[in-house]
């Protein structure tokens, strides 16, 4: 391709300019150093207690318009199902490696399709999306999804228009430096955070819900 | 308005601009209103945070760490994300990047591209280039659409339609979308948007994105959005391209722990904004087949170069500063002739021109620091505001032309009129004398003066000064006498 010429020398340039700006190449080393050296006084663990850590996490998210439920280990499935009926919803798509516990044995008129790869126009035509969560964020209302089993690829919790969100109270936390602490072994996964359903503030700076992501987001919360 | 972007190269002077845009009432109304908004939004969700100047101080020195090391730490994010599967490019100026994204969307098989809101983008002017190429570029975001179904400029770094109202975006979109029974509803208005976009989110194979960080550690990328659109974008094609300036390096993830506290607080005045994006290389059975990203300097180096504006570089493009300016809210965004207004405007384009246009820019400021205050990074921008100034000044009076020049002349006269007491106040006593017939009375007998001759008309084009008082402090002091009476 004729750009890989002057991608080349544009390299060399660019490199050039910038340790001229600076005086000089700059080592790994005391690159390393110095990053060391950056002052982070900022809060990095949280100071609450576990319930309070997990009320914030509804408050939050409640705030941004997601609903929050909370139920024990052995009413995941008929929780899942009330939502599905209250949410009026016919066909969810799934990841593979989701909890096979979670799932209701049988809802009336519900069916649930395993993503194995399936075309964004087949995407198109579900109603909703059920995953689990990485970790979920109390402080900011968050919770974070990754390509691995039961959270799946990122298109499948984007195109349908519902998403079904299962979080370990285990794996809530209360800030962002936690989150990104039990992240950094999988920093190279692909990895969204949700912060409620998709919404824009672009016309007169007015919040709304929804415009290209689910619009409609429930969170069920395992305690 | 029309549909020609906003060139710093041709754009007329700030004053000249603001000056037009000060007689739009329904412009400057929503640009109020909306700022008035998101300030207080901002505020809310930052008084919050316990720790908001201890974040600011961290920000401030990744930022700086990174521009530092920058050479460094954009090798290894091209080595990571090579190594993941992306193929990295570098472009010198926009007319490089331009013609690399160009190519590499030609060589994609689609003569159609899914955008999502990128400054980048709007800096090299991408949406023409892609269009005198027969590439036909889709605006996703929402207020980008608005722009774009306009044919309008963006005025704001993250809200770029905040200057039209809901009524005035109604019916773009009853024109462009044939909706004739529209809504006025911000949420009709979102739906026709989602309608609108969707069948193209499934059907177009190549996205074009900017980044708000680059990973070096992991060669990642992270984008943050509200909309999903954004989303949509970086996952669905089956080839990215995503350009970014050089100065949107980060070292490493941990980083994000910082920036992702800071920013969606300070451009949204949200805890978190609905969706961050981070993602390296490419996948299998997840997102895009090909990722391409471009690594621009577009005047970067010439900016690093200079020790005191430096920190421009470490701006994360929040619009806090441009919210918070008295100028800003005054005139809106398209009096700075530039994507990139308000504040950090005022100091990054002109260093993009390599100070050779939008010279009037720096001086588009009272220097009251409201930016500086809020802004998430603590760059300074009134310091460089001034280092920029002088700049203009050391330019246009640089050799022969300064020894002719009429203001470099009548500062040096007054450098020497303030060195000395005597010449001081013989000066004064020769401007009493000399304002003598511009003084006018106003109904109370105080004295002013609206019309001052040749470059002090430059103070009373906008004011009136007062006329000089009759006895200087100095004088009365001295009339006292020694028993203070």
């Amino acid at each position: 391709m004729a750009t890989d010429s002057v991608t080349s020398s544009a390299r060399t340039e660019m490199l050039r300019r910038i340790r001229a700006a600076m005086g000089g190449v700059s080592e790994a080393a005391a690159a390393r150093r110095r990053w060391d050296g950056i002052t982070r006084e900022y809060r990095s663990a949280g100071l609450l207690g576990r319930e309070a850590v997990l009320k914030l996490l509804e408050d939050r998210l409640v705030d941004y318009d997601a609903r929050v439920v909370r139920v024990g280990p052995a009413g995941v499935a008929r929780e899942v199902a009330e939502r599905l009926r209250e949410r009026a919803v016919r066909r969810m798509v799934v990841p593979g490696g989701l909890e096979v516990g979670w799932l209701p044995g049988s809802v009336e008129g519900v069916e649930f399709v395993v993503d194995t790869g399936l075309p964004v126009s087949e995407l198109n035509e579900f109603d909703g999306v059920m995953t689990g969560a990485t970790v979920a964020i109390a402080e900011t209302g968050t919770v974070v999804l990754q390509n691995v089993a039961g959270e799946g690829r990122r298109a499948a919790t984007l195109v349908p228009d519902y998403h079904l969100c299962v979080v370990r109270a285990e794996d809530v936390v209360e800030t962002v430096p936690e989150a990104m602490a039990r992240l950094q072994e999988t920093a190279a996964v692909a990895t969204t955070f949700v912060s409620g359903p998709s919404a824009t503030a672009d016309i007169e700076m007015t919040r709304i819900k929804g415009v290209h992501g689910p619009r409609f987001l429930d969170v069920i919360l395992i305690v | 308005m029309s549909g020609v972007g906003l060139d710093p190269r041709t754009a007329p002077t700030f004053p000249m601009a603001a000056k037009a845009m000060l007689g739009d009432t329904q412009l400057r109304k929503n640009v109020r209103h909306a700022t008035d908004v998101i300030q207080a939004k901002r505020a809310r969700v930052v008084a919050e945070m316990p720790d908001w100047q201890q974040l600011r101080e961290a920000g401030k020195q990744i930022r700086e760490h990174t521009m530092a090391h920058l050479d460094f730490y954009l090798e290894e994010f091209e080595t990571n994300c090579t190594r993941a599967g992306g193929v990295v490019h570098w472009a010198r100026d926009a007319e490089e990047a331009r013609q690399i994204i160009v190519g590499l969307v030609k060589a994609s098989g689609s003569d159609e591209v899914i955008k999502i809101k990128s400054m980048t983008t709007e800096e090299i002017q991408l949406n023409t280039a892609l269009e005198a190429a027969g590439i036909h570029p889709f605006e996703t975001d929402l207020a980008e659409l608005i722009i774009q179904l306009g044919e309008d400029r963006p005025s704001h770094i993250v809200v770029p339609a905040l200057h039209k109202n809901r009524q005035q975006i109604r019916e773009i979109f009853q024109r462009k979308m044939n909706l004739p029974e529209l809504g006025e509803k911000p949420e009709d208005l979102a739906d026709a948007a989602r309608m609108f976009l969707r069948e193209k989110f499934l059907r177009v194979k190549t996205g074009v994105s900017g980044a708000n960080f680059l990973i070096a550690e992991t060669g990642g990328v992270c984008v943050v959005e509200s909309e999903g659109n954004g989303r949509m974008c970086l996952t669905l094609p089956e080839t990215l391209i995503t350009v970014a300036g050089i100065d949107k390096v980060l070292p490493r993830f941990q980083d994000l722990e910082v920036m992702l506290q800071l920013l969606p607080r300070s451009a949204t005045g949200e805890r978190m904004n609905p969706y961050n994006s981070i993602w390296t290389g490419v996948k299998d059975g997840d997102g895009p087949r090909v990722f391409h990203v471009v690594l621009m300097d577009n005047a970067r180096t010439e900016i690093l170069a200079d020790g005191e504006a430096r920190q421009t570089l470490n701006c994360i493009r929040c619009a806090a500063c441009q919210n918070a300016c008295p100028v800003y809210r005054q005139t809106g965004g398209h009096a700075y002739g530039s994507v990139y207004a308000g504040p950090i405007g005022a100091i990054l384009t002109p260093q993009l021109q390599e100070m050779k246009h939008a010279q009037s820019l720096p001086y588009a400021s009272s220097l009251c620091g409201a930016c500086y205050e809020v802004c998430p990074v603590k760059i300074n921008i009134p310091e460089v505001l001034i280092h920029l100034r002088n700049k203009v000044v050391q330019q246009n009076t640089a050799g022969v032309a300064g020894f002719f020049d009429v203001e470099a002349g009548a500062m040096k006269a007054m450098a020497m009129i303030f060195r000395s007491e005597r010449r001081f106040r013989a000066a004064q006593r020769l401007g009493r004398v000399v304002e003598g017939p511009l003084v006018r009375r106003d109904g109370k007998g105080d004295g002013w003066i609206g019309w001052l001759p040749g470059l002090l008309g430059g103070w009373t084009q906008v004011r009136d000064l007062q006329e000089m008082p009759k006895e200087t402090f100095r004088d009365w002091w001295e009339r006292r006498g020694s028993n203070g009476n």
